[in-house]
Order: structure tokens, then sequence, then C-alpha cells
């Protein structure tokens, strides 16, 4: 009997045959996460309900030698779920109880599987949501949301996931249980939750995660400004973030990203436009309308030559739409595309999408802009068509070079998708060695015998050379109308 | 004296940390330098104790042992403020209060409030000092977006960056944010800065019980009217004031200051521009015992309870102070209390926060008092703080004792 065929049999005793996969063929939907160009089929897949199941399979896996990979609706863009072929895939799937909504302590509790949305859908009606707001957010789950410290429109104002995660419990990469952080702030001791979070499952699983529950603002307010070029709308952002305003979202793309949208969703944006930018403000509602006042202006002043204000829910929704498509929609201008992921500073704006501009004409590539304008969080998406000889290859420089114009002007690789096993070799780019090794000193304290997502993150020799993720046409979940791109 | 190595001078007298005093004394212009003297300290072996302006000293236990005090006070200075980007790079030993001026003339702040006002910035993070605007703001944790540390061997590392948003690699700053300098010297700190609001007000309402002030609480978090700050003080005389802050443009505050006088109620809830006195302050001075008490936020009014059953049942001048808004208090009894007394109270404060899913930490005590206590109560994941340390510093040499667990 194999390691994993004993394995397989120990996690059949413990979970039950019809909660282990063991079948090719079945282990095969499991081949990939939303970066479907890595494939790696595991050896077993299984689906804990509870902590103590899971604690109990990655003991197993511990005692068996065997290394073994958290995912959970597998909507990540970096291969952070990427099956090892030698190793088990845990699939947090069944793991989807909402434990309690606590809006009295601003907190709900929730089991890792549980969908982002679904979270503010129990609270809303108590007049409270889930702030983090990842266009996957349909479908992701929250203990993904946790893994990548994941991002959204709405994080300009609100902070990105680890601002709201309070507690959670862990299965170690030992397999035990412990809790770190939880329902009331600053627990004793090292923050050991804020190393967790963002840690791409390389630090253990988190079965239990306790969220920060935010009221639902008395107001808000949104406006889509048309401007002749992403120069002017930069310009624009820079004036109301410079007044000290700070809006919920402010987003941008440019006129191929426009084009996309228009092509897919028939957004109805502003003809002739360079780049348009959605500005949302919300809070207490004569705050809004008084800040609301100057952002107009400010738009104005900077060159709009058209502004749309949403008069109620359905117009915002519609405003939203162009945007949320954006990225999906490149799709129908394009067979192929990288959706690329980089920061850099805000005021960098300018000359970062000048630059990229050059190089992807260089190379012969067209590039679209989507992108949180407000934080210097870059969406290029590289387009291609892989039935053209040489064109992948030319994609995949530019989509490389974008990255290194961020580190270059003091950004990052990342901003919200993760490294994961598709950038782990561009992070001796942003971090020298004693940087990275210091970051693995964390990884040593939780999991000396590096069996919890073993290659993800830290370059490997393994992962030398390997082509950087790219989307054949839409992303699968996309095309099920199951998910947007941010 | 003669000194191991050079950079190091002689400790004088008052270069003591809580009680136990120092053989060596460096005070680094440079991370580089900082990482020169860190690795001197290695090669010879000495315990080490970093220091910045000293006013957080006698907080958390003494060092076991200390032969080296590195003093940050001539790592200071503001390094870049990207107003546009609203970041600023700033050296660890810089006050807090000159940062703020130095971001004041771009309408900036770093939004972390200095209940010791002359802290450094280096300091704070190590101690994750907080004070009212928490709530609105976050604490260090979510404003600091990079930091650079000299490790206990000495090598110089750096995580996160000057961009606010940054996924790559583990967020280090998080986990050096309020570990007492056991895991390294921080050299730089990177900070996300905010705008300074426009104008502040304060409405504030005095209560007889603890149950009604809890209930003015509750109303005001439930409104829509996004505080700043909520506050409470509750003084041995067992009136307990409860106190908002609202920030933002004056047309807006002037409606929130309204919605706020009709939650908090009666006749005179009032309205200032300014705040009042204890605004922001520890309970306690020098020589006081602190203990920092948490509660899940529906649970606060539990907490100032067991204050009150506390003073009464032990006849001690016990005040509680703190964010009602995010579920910190902050309990001070004299100095002089019978340390018999004092762990009495602590048990019963502890027993009450356990109640409300949260912690009591005594922050400060007088010698005496504080070797009859535990510091720290019950700490989930010991296990794994041990083995971090374990990784970051194997010979126990920074800071050896002060923390959880005597690491
Ligand atoms: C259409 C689309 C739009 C997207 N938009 C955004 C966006 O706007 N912002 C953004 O930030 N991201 C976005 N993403 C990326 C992705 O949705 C997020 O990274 C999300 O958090 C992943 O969640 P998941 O449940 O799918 O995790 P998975 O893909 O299953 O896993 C992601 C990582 O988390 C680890 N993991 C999963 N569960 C656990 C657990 N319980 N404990 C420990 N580790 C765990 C995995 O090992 C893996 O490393 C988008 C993706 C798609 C496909």
């Amino acid at each position: 009997m194999t390691t994993i065929d004993a394995l397989a049999a120990t996690l059949r005793t413990v979970l039950g045959d019809e909660r282990v996969i063991s079948d090719r063929q079945e282990l095969r939907t499991y081949e990939c996460d939303g970066l479907a160009h890595y494939k790696v089929i595991p050896a077993l897949v299984v689906f804990p309900h509870t902590a103590a199941e899971c604690a109990t399979a990655v003991k197993a896996c511990v005692e068996a030698g065997v290394p073994f990979v958290a995912r959970g609706s597998g909507t990540g863009l970096s291969g952070g779920a990427l099956p090892r072929a030698d190793g088990v895939l845990i699939v947090t799937s069944q793991m989807r109880q909402i434990v309690e909504i606590a809006p009295q302590d601003e907190r709900a509790v929730v089991q890792p599987g549980v969908i982002n949305l679904h979270v503010t859908r129990a609270a809303s009606p108590r007049g409270y949501y889930y702030a983090p707001d990842p266009s996957s957010q349909q479908i992701c789950s929250i203990g993904g949301n946790v893994a990548e410290n994941s991002g959204g429109a709405h994080c300009l104002k609100y902070g990105f996931t680890t601002n709201h995660v309070t507690g959670v419990e862990i299965v170690t990469p030992d397999g035990d249980l412990v809790h770190l952080g939880g329902r009331a702030p600053d627990a004793p001791g090292y923050d050991l939750l804020g190393a967790f979070v963002g840690s791409e499952g390389t630090l253990g699983i988190a079965t239990e995660v306790t969220v920060r529950l935010v009221r639902l603002p008395e107001s808000v307010r949104t406006l889509l400004a048309a401007f002749p070029s992403t120069d002017a709308a930069g310009a624009a952002t820079s004036a109301i973030i410079g007044a000290g305003v700070v809006p919920a979202a402010i987003e941008m793309m440019d006129a191929l990203a426009i084009e996309a949208a228009e092509a897919a969703v028939h957004c109805d944006y502003p003809q002739g436009a360079g780049a348009v930018l959605i500005v949302e403000l919300d809070g207490p509602a004569a705050e809004v309308e008084a800040q609301f006042v100057h952002v107009e202006r400010f738009c104005r002043d900077n060159g709009a030559f058209e502004i749309r204000i949403a008069a109620d829910d359905a117009e915002r929704a519609l405003f939203w739409k162009g945007r949320k498509s954006a990225f999906a929609a490149v799709g129908r201008i394009s067979p192929d595309y990288i959706v690329q992921d980089g920061v850099i500073p805000r005021t960098a704006l300018p000359e970062v999408l000048h630059r990229i501009g050059e190089i992807a004409a260089e190379r012969g590539v067209r590039v679209a802009n989507v992108f949180h304008a407000g934080d210097g969080n870059l969406h290029p998406l590289v387009l291609f068509d892989d039935s053209v000889d040489g064109e992948a290859e030319r994609a995949e420089e530019v989509s490389g070079a974008i990255l290194d114009l961020c580190i270059s002007h003091g950004g990052s690789i990342t901003g919200e998708h993760g490294v994961g096993m598709d950038k782990a070799k561009y992070m001796p780019r942003m971090y020298s060695d004693d940087d990275l090794d210091t970051m693995q000193l964390v990884r040593c304290a939780f999991d000396p015998r590096g069996l919890s997502n073993p290659g993800k993150v830290f370059p490997t020799p393994r992962l030398c050379g390997e082509v950087p993720g790219r989307h054949k046409g839409a992303h699968p979940l996309q095309e099920a109308g199951l998910a947007e791109v941010f | 004296m003669s000194v191991p190595f050079d950079g190091l001078v002689p400790a004088t007298d008052s270069d003591v940390i809580a009680g136990v005093p120092a053989r060596f004394v460096a005070a680094p212009t440079s991370t580089e330098e900082a990482s020169a003297i860190v690795r001197g300290a290695a090669e010879h072996g000495l315990t080490t104790v970093v220091r910045g302006a000293g006013t957080k000293q006698d907080w958390a236990a003494p060092p076991r042992t200390l032969d080296l005090i590195i003093d940050t006070g001539r790592l200071t200075g503001v390094l870049e403020h990207a107003a546009g980007d609203l970041i600023t790079v700033v050296r660890a030993g810089t006050p807090l209060s000159e940062l703020a001026d130095k971001l004041a003339p771009a309408g900036q702040q770093l939004a972390i409030d200095a209940p010791i006002q002359t802290s450094t910035v280096g300091g704070t993070v190590a101690v994750n000092m907080s004070g009212p605007r928490r709530m609105l703001y976050g604490t260090v944790r979510d404003l600091l977006i990079g930091v650079t540390v000299v490790r206990p061997d000495g090598v110089v590392a750096r995580a996160g960056g000057k961009v606010v948003k940054n996924v790559a690699g583990y967020d280090l700053g998080k986990l050096i944010t309020g570990s007492y300098g056991t895991l390294g010297l921080v050299t730089e700190c990177v900070f996300r800065l905010h705008p300074l609001p426009a104008i502040s007000a304060y409405v504030s309402r005095r209560f007889t019980s603890v149950g009604e002030a809890g209930h003015a609480v509750a109303a005001v978090l439930g409104a829509q009217v996004v505080p700043t700050a909520i506050e409470v003080d509750a003084g041995p005389d067992g009136v307990v004031e409860v106190c908002v802050l609202l920030e933002g443009v004056p047309e807006g505050v002037e409606a929130r200051v309204a919605t706020v006088r009709t939650l908090l109620g009666g006749d005179h809830p009032t309205g200032s521009d300014t705040a009042p006195t204890w605004w922001s302050a520890y309970p306690w001075a020098a020589g006081d015992v602190g203990i920092k008490l948490t509660a899940a936020l529906s649970t606060v009014p539990l907490l100032l309870a067991a204050g009150q059953a506390a003073r009464e049942r032990h006849g001690v001048p016990l005040a509680l102070r703190g964010s009602a808004g995010t579920g910190v208090l902050y309990a001070s009894l004299p100095g002089t209390t019978e340390p018999a007394t004092v762990a009495a109270v602590l048990d019963d404060l502890r027993a009450a926060a356990t109640n409300a899913s949260g912690h009591a930490v005594v922050v400060t005590a007088p010698s005496p008092v504080r070797d009859r206590l535990d510091l720290w109560g019950p700490v989930a994941g010991l296990d794994l703080m041990r083995r971090v340390k374990q990784q970051f510093d194997p010979d126990a040499r920074f800071a050896p004792g002060r923390f959880v667990g005597g690491i």
C-alpha cells in the first residue's frame, strides 16, 4: 500500500467515504484555481465539516509526511490553491455555516467556507455589512479572503481583510487547534493573527473566522465622470484626495477598457472618453452632501466633459456594471489576456501609465487599464492572441515589465491577488534575501516541516522559469455569470 | 569600566529598565550603526533592551538580565512625507509630537493618539499604544505599512513597503507591533496618513448609573453618525461620563452633533470643540497600577459594573476610562494599594473580562506589586509565540522575560 493509499484509508474512517475523493477523473475538478493556466491533479481531496475534522485530516497528513493545501472556492488568481500531486487538498466548501451574527458586538463568526457576500446578506437586515468587497464576492470564501488578505473597491476607505478580521481559529501545520485574536480587540501576546492573515495557506488552515461588521452608511452618492485622458482623470483623483476627501471608492478605466466594457455590457459610458472615473462617497448624509459638491467640482476643474450622478441604486449599479465587467469584457476584444495586479504610489500614476503605454507599443501588445485609482492598485490587462506565434511570450514580457515598473516606483508586485505560486519568483525583486529569510522565520515557527501549502509565496527552485499565468478567454466563473472581475 | 566593543559607553545610574541596571548603553544614529551594535551584542552574548523616550520602561515585566540598552534617541527624523500618497517614513526615535508637527502643515496626521505625550514612534509600535480615535482609524497595526527591523542577530530586514495596498509576503509589521522589543530593534517605520478633519466636536453627558451609560453608548453605536471615538470615564465617585467625538466638515458635524445630543438624552448633553481634560489620558499616574481591560463591544457595561463592584468590595478608589466604542478600558489603582488587594482586584477584573470575551493585562505596577501578579493572564497561542521568539532570538537576548509567558 502506498503512503497515499494508507492516508486515504485513514481519512475515510474519519470523514466517511463520500468526503474523500481519490478517483482521478473526480480529482480533475480541483486541478487549478482561478489562474487556470497552472494545473496539478492532487493525490486526494477531502471535505471536512468541522474544525476538529480538519485538524484530524492535517494530523493524518503530518503523520504520513504528506503536504496539504487548503482550498476555499478556488477563485484565487495567483495559483495559491494549486494542489500538490503528492498532497492532499483540503476543501472548505462544506464548512459554510454562519455561526453567529452579532451586530451588538459588531462581529460575525463564520466557518471558513462561507461566501463573502453571504456575511453581508445575513447582517444587512440588521443594518450592518461586511466591508471588504472583492469583486469575486458572490463566490469567494472568507477563508480564502483571510489567506489572501483580499481587497475590493471600497477598501480605499474601509481597509482590507486584515483590518476586518479580529479572530481566527486555525489548525496549525502540526494539526493543533489554536485561537488567535477573538471577539475583543488586542489579545495579549504577539499579533499572530496579523501574521496569519495574508499568509496564503502557508501557516495553517483557518477553521473559524471572527470578522468585524460595519454599520451601513446613511447615505451613498456616486458619480461617473468622463475625461479626455487618464492624465486628466488622475489629476482629478489627486485633487480629491489632496483636499482631504476620503471617498469610499475611486475607480478608473482607460479608453481600451471602456471599449471592452461597451462591447460586453453596453454600459453606455460617455462617448469619446479617454478615461472615466467612478467616485463614490458614503457616510452621514450631511457629510456626504457637503463633500460631494467638492468632488464634482474637482472633476470639472480637471477637465471632465461629462458628469453623471446616480439618481438611485439602479443607476449606481449601472455605473458599476461597466467597471465591474471590464475585466471579463476584455475577452470580447481579445482572445487571450493576462490579468496583472501591481501597486504604485498613487502620485506616480500618470508617469507609470505612460511608461506602460510605451512598453506595450515597443512590444506591439495592447494593454487595457482598469484600476483602483485611489490607492494606486493597477490591474493592467495584457491582451494577446495565443494562436499568433510569439504573442504570448511578448505579452508575458510586458506583464513582467509592468511589475518591474511597480517595484522601481517603490510599489508592490501584488495589491490583492497574492503571490501564490505565480509571483514567488518576483519576490526577490521586491525584497532582499534577508527580508525573505526573516519572513521565513515565521514560516519555520508555524510549519517547521514545510507541509502547509509548500512552494507558494517564497521562491523555490521548483518554481524557477515557470510561465506567468494567463487566462484563455473569460474565467469559467465569469462565463457562468457568477463573478465579475475588477 | 571598559566596553566590549566600539559604539558602547558604560551605563550611568539613570540607565535602569524597570529597576534593572544596565552595564552599557549605545545610541546608534542609523540602521547600519544599529546593525553593527546588535551584531556586536550577539557576538558578546549581551542581553539587550531597546529604549525610546523611556516613558514605558516600567511597563510589562522587568528584563531577567540586562547588559545593554540601545537608545533610539539619535535615530530620529522624518525621512519622507509624501503628502500626495498620504504616507510618511519616520525613524523610530522620533517623538510622535514632532512627527505631528511635520505633518500638520500639509493638513495630515498619523492618526494614533499619544496617551503619553513624549512617546516615540518606536515605543508606540513596540507596545501597540492606542487612544480614543482607534475607533475610526484603527491602531498601529492598521496604520503601519512598512517597517525596518534589526534582528537580534544583527541582520537588517524590511517588510511591507511604501504603498498602502500590498499583499506580497507576510505582514511582519503586525508581528513586530506590540512585541515589546522582544523580536528586534525597529529603526524605521512607514505609516499610512489621514487628512486632518476640518472640525472636531465633543458631545458629553454624565450618567449616575453604569446601565444608563451603557444604553447611551449602544444607541450611538447603532446610529449612523460614524463617531471617531466614544469614550467613557468612570471615576471612583461612581459617575460615568460618556463623550463622543465627531469629526468632518462643518455642515456634516453640525447635523451629527444634533443627532448625538438626542441619543445621549437628558437635559444637558454638552457639545464643545475641546476635549474633556481626561481625554486620551490613562487614568493612572507614574507609580500607580495600570490595567488594560478588553471586552466584546456589547459587554463593556459588564466591565464598568465589575469596576464598581471591585470598588465596593475591596474599598479601593478604582478608576476606569477608555474606548467604549471599541471595547478597551483602562483601570487604575493608587501605587500605594496593598499588593494582596491589587491581586484580589485583578482577579475580579480578570474574571469579568473573561466573561466579556476579553482580557485583563497589567500594564504597569510598582515592583513589589508586580512581583505578586500574573501580568498577562491566559494567553492563547502561547506555544506558537514561543516558537516565533525562538526563531527570531534563539538565545533569548532581546528583552528577556518582559513579554507573555516569560518570552
Ligand atoms: C472573477 C474574479 C474576481 C476577483 N476579484 C478580486 C478582487 O476584487 N479583490 C481581490 O482581492 N481578489 C479578487 N479575486 C481573487 C480571489 O477571489 C480572492 O483571492 C479570494 O480571496 C480567494 O478566495 P477563495 O475562497 O476562492 O480561495 P482559494 O482560491 O480557494 O484559495 C486562495 C488561497 O487561500 C488559501 N486558503 C483557502 N482557504 C483557506 C483557509 N480556510 N485557511 C487557510 N488558507 C486558505 C489557499 O491555500 C490559497 O492559497 C478575484 C478572482 C476572480 C476569479
